[in-house]
C-alpha cells in the first residue's frame, strides 16, 4: 500500500492563527461582554498570616452600582466541596481544605476575603475597597526550613505540623553502600528560587447563566477546560452534564493556567445567585499574589563517582515550598522530576525524596517545565562540581557517562525506560557549533593576562520526560486524572474538514499542526481544514495542554483519527469502484484502482457519497467520520545539548552572554517553525529563572517584587539569539516517533547558565553561586571567594 | 462624578463620547468604541501590550486618560492592515514566527510601527532598546526582532508605493 505523500508535516507552514492575532481580531476573555453583565472584585488580604475578626460588607453594599457583597460566611453554603487538589501523593498525606474565600483565617499576602458586585470594572474596583476587614496578625513562616522548626507558626492548625507529607521514589541499588565506598562524593545545595509565571494575559473569567434551568456556560482564560468542567462541578455542585467551559483565545499559561482557581468557582456561583453574566478579569498586581507561584525548592544533591569521574551513584532529597494551600497539582510537582536526577547518565543506584512543607506565601504550582528544570539544574550543575573535583572539562565527564545510543525502551538508572536518545551527537553538535576548543583557549588566555573579564562556559546536558502516561501509570501515583487524548475528524459532504482536540492551545499553534498533520493525511487542502478546540460542548473529552503533551498524546491521536478515516473510505472506495481493498492504491487523498489509475475515488467525493448514504457496503455508517483515544504506553523523552559562553565582568558583577547554542532532540518534527519558536521562548525564560526572576517575600510574609516594576521578565534588551540546531531520534513511544518540545528551553537553560557563571569564577575560588546570578549575587560571590571588591583574579 | 465631552479621530474615523473623567485611553477604545485588539496586560506601564500610536507616536494607553486623546489622531491595531491585506509589518510578523499567544502583539506592532515610521533603516540593537517598555513571555523576542528588521524594507516599499513613487 502506498503511504499518503507528505507535503506539510515536516515543512516550515505559516500559522493560520496569525492573521486573526495580528489585526486585533483575536477574542481573549476579557474582550466579550454580555447583555446585563455585571463585574466582580476580589478583597484580598494585606496580610501574610492573620485571623480574620469581622469582615463588614456592608459599606460596600451601598455603594452606587453594587449588586452585592458577600464574605467567606457568606458564601460558604455555594459550596458542594473545596477547590481540588487532584494529587494526593502519599497516602498519609494531610490536606488543607482550600475554600473559595477565606473564613476563618487568611494564610498568604492576596488570600481572598471577599467578594463584591458591580454594574462596572471601576465600580467594582471602589466597592472592594469600601469593604472593611479587621485581622488580628499573627507570625508568618516563609522559609521552607523555618516553617518545619517545632516552634513555627503553623499554616493549619488543624493538621497540627507545616510538613503535609515526604514522598520517596524507593531507590535502585545501593545507595547508603555505594556513597560509603566511592572514592569521590560531591555534595552541593541548591536553592530554586520561587518564580512568577507572568504569562502576558492575566487570568478572566466570564459567566453566562443560561436560558434553559441551571446551565452555565463559563469562558476562562485557562490550559485546561476539560479539567475544569470535571472539578468545577464538584466545587459548585452544578451538573456537569449543565456546565460547558470555553477556553477562548488564551494569552499564554506556562503552567500558571494549569489550575482550578477560586474567582472560577466565585463566578459560577455569583452567576447563579444572581442569575446575570459574572465577569472577572485579574489585575496584574493580583496576578502576582494570587495566581500560583513556580519552583520554590531547597535540594539537597549528592553525587557518587570514581577517581576519574565515573558516576556510581545519585542521592537528591528536597524540601518543596508549596505556599498556603494546595491548589490543583501543588504536591506532586517534584514528582515530574523524580525520575531525571540521574540525567542522561549511567549509574548503578539511586535515592530521590522530597518533603512537601507549607509557608503563609502564594501556593507554588506547575510552572513551565515543572519539576523537570529542578531535576536538571540539580545533576547538571552537580555534574560541573564532579568535573572539578576530578580535574576533567565538563563535556569529558558527560561523555564518559553517557547511556550509549537507543532506538528502542533503554532502562535510566532511575527505574524507567526512555523511548530513545542519543545524547553524545547532540553534544557533539553543540560543541561544535559552539566553537567550544575556541572558547577554551579564548578562556585561557583572559586568565593568564589577568584580564577584568572572565569567560565562563556551561554545558547542560538534559534529558526530560512528556505525555505522561499510561493512565494506569498515573494512577500507580496517586494522581486523579489520566494521559491519554482524543481527537475527532469530520469530512464534511464539501470536503472540508472540520477537526476537534482535546488539548488546549495557548500559543502552541495546534491548529497550524493539527492541519498539517490531517492535510497530509487526508490530501485536504491546508485552508480546507478547520480546528476546533478548548470548548467543552464542541470538541471530545481530553486532558488539555501541558506538560510537553499536547503532540505526542493528542497529535498521535488524531493521526489514529485520521488513519481511521482513510480506512473507512477505502472500503467505500472499493465498494464503489467494485473491486477489493487490497487493489486499491492509497496517495494524498485518491484512491485509485492497481493497474487501472483513471478509475479513482478522492476523499471529498467518498465523504459526499457516504453523507449520501445512497449505497453504502453492508455494515458501513454514513459519514465520514472518526474519533480515536491514544494512551501511550509510556512517557517520551526529549533530550539536548545546551552550551553557553558568558563573560563576567568581576570589578561589577555583571554577566554578559558571548554565545548561546542549543541543540534538542524532540522526535519527529511537525513544523520546524514553531519547534524553533517553543525552544527560542523556553531558553529565554530559562536565562530569566537564571539571571532574572525571584519572588522575594519579606520575614513577615510581604511579597516585595509585587509588580512588573520590581520584578524583572527581561525584554528584548536582555535576552541573547540562540543558535538553534537538532538532531532527530524518534520516539519509541508512538508511531509518529513524536516527542514534545514546551518545556526544553526551561529545563535546558538555567544549568547551562549557572555552569558558565561558575566556570569563569572557579579560578577565583567561588564555589557557592545560586540563581538568579544578579550583578549584586555575583559580586558578593566574588567578594566572599577572594576577599577583595571584585578584580582580576 | 461629572463626564467630560471628547472628540478625536480613532482609525480615520471621528469620534465623539462622554467620558468620565478618569477613564483611561485604553478602556475608552476597548470598551467604549469596541476596539478590543488593544490589550490590558499589567496595571503599571511596564509591559505595552496597550500600545497605540497617538498623532504617530507611539503611547501606552493604559497610561494616558482619555480626555488627553481629546483632538488627537489615534491608531490601533485594528487601523493598522488595509483592505483586508495585512499591512507588511503584520506580514513580516507572520513570516518569522513572531508571535505565539498573540497578547503582546498588537502592542509590538503598534510600537514597532511607531519606531519604523521614524527610524526606516534600523539596526538590530536599535529595534531591541526601541521595544524594551514592551514585554513578550512567549517568543524571547528573538523572531519579534527578525520580523521587525524584515519588515523595514518592505515598509519603505510600502510607504513608497503610497506616495506614488516607483520602485520605492
Amino acid at each position: 500500500m502506498v503511504q499518503a505523500v507528505q507535503r506539510y508535516v515536516g515543512g516550515r507552514v505559516l500559522r493560520k492563527e496569525d492573521s486573526r492575532l495580528l489585526t486585533g481580531r483575536g477574542r481573549y476573555v476579557d474582550d466579550l461582554a454580555l447583555a446585563g453583565m455585571v463585574w466582580m472584585a476580589v478583597v484580598r488580604s494585606p496580610y501574610a498570616h492573620a485571623r480574620i475578626k469581622a469582615v463588614d460588607v456592608a459599606p460596600a453594599r451601598d455603594m452606587p452600582g453594587v449588586v452585592a457583597a458577600l464574605s467567606g460566611d457568606d458564601l460558604a453554603s455555594e459550596w458542594a466541596g473545596p477547590l481540588p487538589c487532584v494529587w494526593p501523593v502519599t497516602e498519609d498525606i494531610k490536606m488543607p481544605q482550600h475554600w473559595p474565600v477565606a473564613k476563618d483565617k487568611v494564610r498568604y499576602m492576596g488570600d481572598a476575603v471577599a467578594v463584591v458586585v458591580a454594574t462596572s470594572r471601576a465600580l467594582a474596583c471602589d466597592a472592594a475597597e469600601a469593604v472593611q476587614v479587621e485581622y488580628e496578625p499573627l507570625p508568618a513562616v516563609t522559609d521552607v526550613e523555618a516553617a518545619m522548626a517545632e516552634d513555627a507558626p503553623l499554616v493549619h492548625e488543624d493538621l497540627g505540623t507545616n510538613k503535609s507529607f515526604t514522598w520517596s521514589h524507593g531507590g535502585v541499588g545501593d545507595v547508603e553502600g555505594t556513597f560509603a565506598k566511592a572514592p569521590v562524593v560531591v555534595k552541593e545545595r541548591y536553592w530554586h528560587p520561587r518564580l512568577i509565571p507572568n504569562a502576558m494575559e492575566p487570568r478572566g473569567v466570564l459567566v453566562q447563566p443560561g436560558l434553559s434551568q441551571g446551565d452555565f456556560t463559563m469562558w476562562s482564560a485557562t490550559q485546561i477546560p476539560h479539567v475544569a468542567k470535571v472539578t468545577l462541578a464538584m466545587v459548585t455542585g452544578i451538573s456537569e452534564a449543565k456546565l460547558r467551559v470555553v477556553a477562548p483565545e488564551v494569552g499564554g499559561g506556562f503552567g500558571s493556567k494549569l489550575d482550578i482557581y477560586a474567582e472560577e468557582a466565585l463566578c459560577l456561583a455569583l452567576a447563579r445567585r444572581l442569575q446575570r453574566p459574572v465577569k472577572w478579569i485579574e489585575e496584574r498586581s493580583e496576578n502576582y499574589l494570587a495566581t500560583i507561584h513556580g519552583r520554590g525548592v531547597l535540594q539537597d544533591m549528592e553525587l557518587a563517582a570514581t577517581e576519574d569521574g565515573k558516576l556510581l551513584a545519585i542521592r537528591a532529597k528536597l524540601i518543596a515550598d508549596m505556599g498556603a494551600y494546595f491548589q490543583l497539582i501543588t504536591p506532586g510537582i517534584p514528582m515530574l522530576g523524580a525520575w531525571l536526577y540521574g540525567g542522561c547518565y549511567k549509574a548503578d543506584a539511586y535515592w530521590f525524596e522530597y518533603t512537601g512543607v507549607f509557608t503563609n506565601q502564594t501556593p507554588t504550582d506547575a510552572y513551565r517545565g515543572a519539576g523537570r528544570p529542578e531535576a536538571t539544574y540539580a545533576i547538571e550543575r552537580a555534574m560541573d562540581a564532579l568535573a572539578r573535583r576530578v580535574g576533567k572539562d565538563p563535556a569529558e565527564v558527560r561523555r564518559m557517562n553517557f547511556i550509549p545510543p537507543f532506538s528502542e525502551p533503554t532502562a535510566l538508572v532511575t527505574g524507567l525506560q526512555a523511548d530513545s536518545g542519543d545524547y553524545e551527537a547532540t553534544l557533539d553538535r553543540a560543541l561544535e557549533l559552539a566553537g567550544y576548543d575556541e572558547l577554551r583557549k579564548e578562556q585561557k588566555a583572559r586568565l593568564d593576562r589577568k584580564d577584568a573579564k572572565l569567560l565562563g562556559i556551561g554545558i547542560s546536558t538534559y534529558i526530560e520526560n512528556c505525555g505522561w502516561a499510561p493512565s494506569s501509570l498515573l494512577g500507580a501515583i496517586r494522581y486523579a486524572g489520566g494521559g491519554w487524548d482524543s481527537a475527532s475528524v469530520r469530512v464534511l459532504p464539501t470536503g472540508k474538514v472540520e477537526v476537534f482536540t482535546g488539548t488546549s492551545p495557548h500559543g502552541q499553534g495546534h491548529e497550524t499542526t493539527w492541519s498539517q498533520i490531517v492535510a497530509d493525511g487526508l490530501g485536504i487542502p491546508f485552508d480546507d481544514i478547520e480546528v476546533f478546540h478548548g470548548d467543552t460542548a464542541v470538541s471530545p473529552l481530553g486532558f488539555d495542554t501541558y506538560g510537553s503533551r499536547s503532540l505526542a498524546v493528542g497529535g498521535v491521536a488524531l493521526k489514529m483519527a485520521t488513519d481511521k478515516v482513510v480506512d473507512k473510505a477505502r472500503k467505500l472506495a472499493a465498494h464503489e469502484l467494485e473491486v477489493a481493498e487490497v487493489d486499491l492504491d492509497y496517495e494524498s487523498g485518491r484512491f485509485s484502482v492497481k493497474g487501472a489509475p483513471k478509475q479513482a475515488r478522492s476523499i471529498p467525493e467518498l465523504a459526499f457519497t457516504a453523507w449520501q448514504a445512497h449505497n453504502l457496503p453492508p455494515g458501513l455508517d454514513p459519514n465520514l467520520e472518526a474519533s480515536a483515544t491514544f494512551d501511550p504506553p509510556n512517557f517520551t523523552f526529549p533530550s539536548g545539548a545546551h552550551i553557553c559562553a558568558v563573560e563576567v565582568d568581576t570589578e561589577t558583577g555583571k554577566v554578559d552572554f558571548l554565545k548561546y547554542v542549543a541543540v534538542d532532540d524532540c522526535g519527529t518534527v511537525i513544523n520546524p517553525m514553531i519547534v524553533d519558536g517553543q525552544v527560542q521562548g523556553g531558553i529565554a525564560q530559562g536565562i530569566a529563572e537564571a539571571m532574572y526572576e525571584e519572588a522575594i517575600y519579606d520575614e513577615n510574609g510581604i511579597l516585595l517584587t509585587s509588580s512588573m516594576m520590581n520584578y524583572l521578565v527581561p525584554s528584548a534588551v536582555e535576552i541573547p539569539v540562540a543558535t538553534l540546531d537538532r538532531t532527530v531520534t524518534p520516539s519509541s513511544t508512538n508511531s509518529m516517533g513524536v516527542k514534545g518540545i514546551g518545556e526544553a528551553g526551561t529545563i535546558a537553560a538555567p544549568p547551562a547558565v549557572l555552569n558558565a557563571v561558575a566556570d569563569a569564577l572557579s579560578p577565583l575560588g567561588v564555589t557557592d553561586l545560586q540563581m538568579p546570578v544578579s550583578p549584586q549575587r555575583v559580586w558578593h560571590a566574588i567578594k566572599n571567594a577572594t576577599g577583595r571588591n571584585g578584580g582580576p583574579a | 462624578m461629572g463626564t467630560r465631552r471628547v472628540s478625536l479621530r480613532v482609525n480615520g474615523v471621528p469620534q465623539e463620547a462622554e467620558v468620565e473623567p478618569r477613564t483611561l485611553l485604553v478602556y475608552f477604545l476597548r470598551e467604549g468604541l469596541g476596539l478590543t485588539g488593544t490589550k490590558v496586560g499589567c496595571d503599571t506601564s511596564s509591559c505595552g501590550s496597550c500600545t497605540v500610536l497617538m498623532d504617530g507616536e507611539s503611547v501606552k494607553s493604559c497610561t494616558l486618560l482619555a480626555v488627553q486623546a481629546d483632538g488627537r489622531e489615534v491608531t490601533t491595531i485594528e487601523g493598522v492592515a488595509e483592505g483586508g491585506e495585512l499591512h507588511p509589518l503584520q506580514r513580516a510578523f507572520q513570516e518569522n514566527h513572531g508571535l505565539q499567544c498573540g497578547f503582546c502583539t498588537p502592542g509590538m506592532v503598534m510600537a514597532a510601527l511607531g519606531y519604523l515610521q521614524k527610524n526606516p533603516t534600523p539596526s538590530e540593537e536599535s529595534v531591541r532598546l526601541a521595544l524594551e517598555g514592551n514585554l513578550c513571555r512567549c517568543t524571547g523576542y528573538t523572531n519579534i526582532v527578525r520580523s521587525i528588521l524584515a519588515a523595514a524594507p518592505a515598509m519603505n516599499g510600502h510607504a513608497a508605493a503610497e506616495a506614488g513613487v516607483p520602485g520605492g
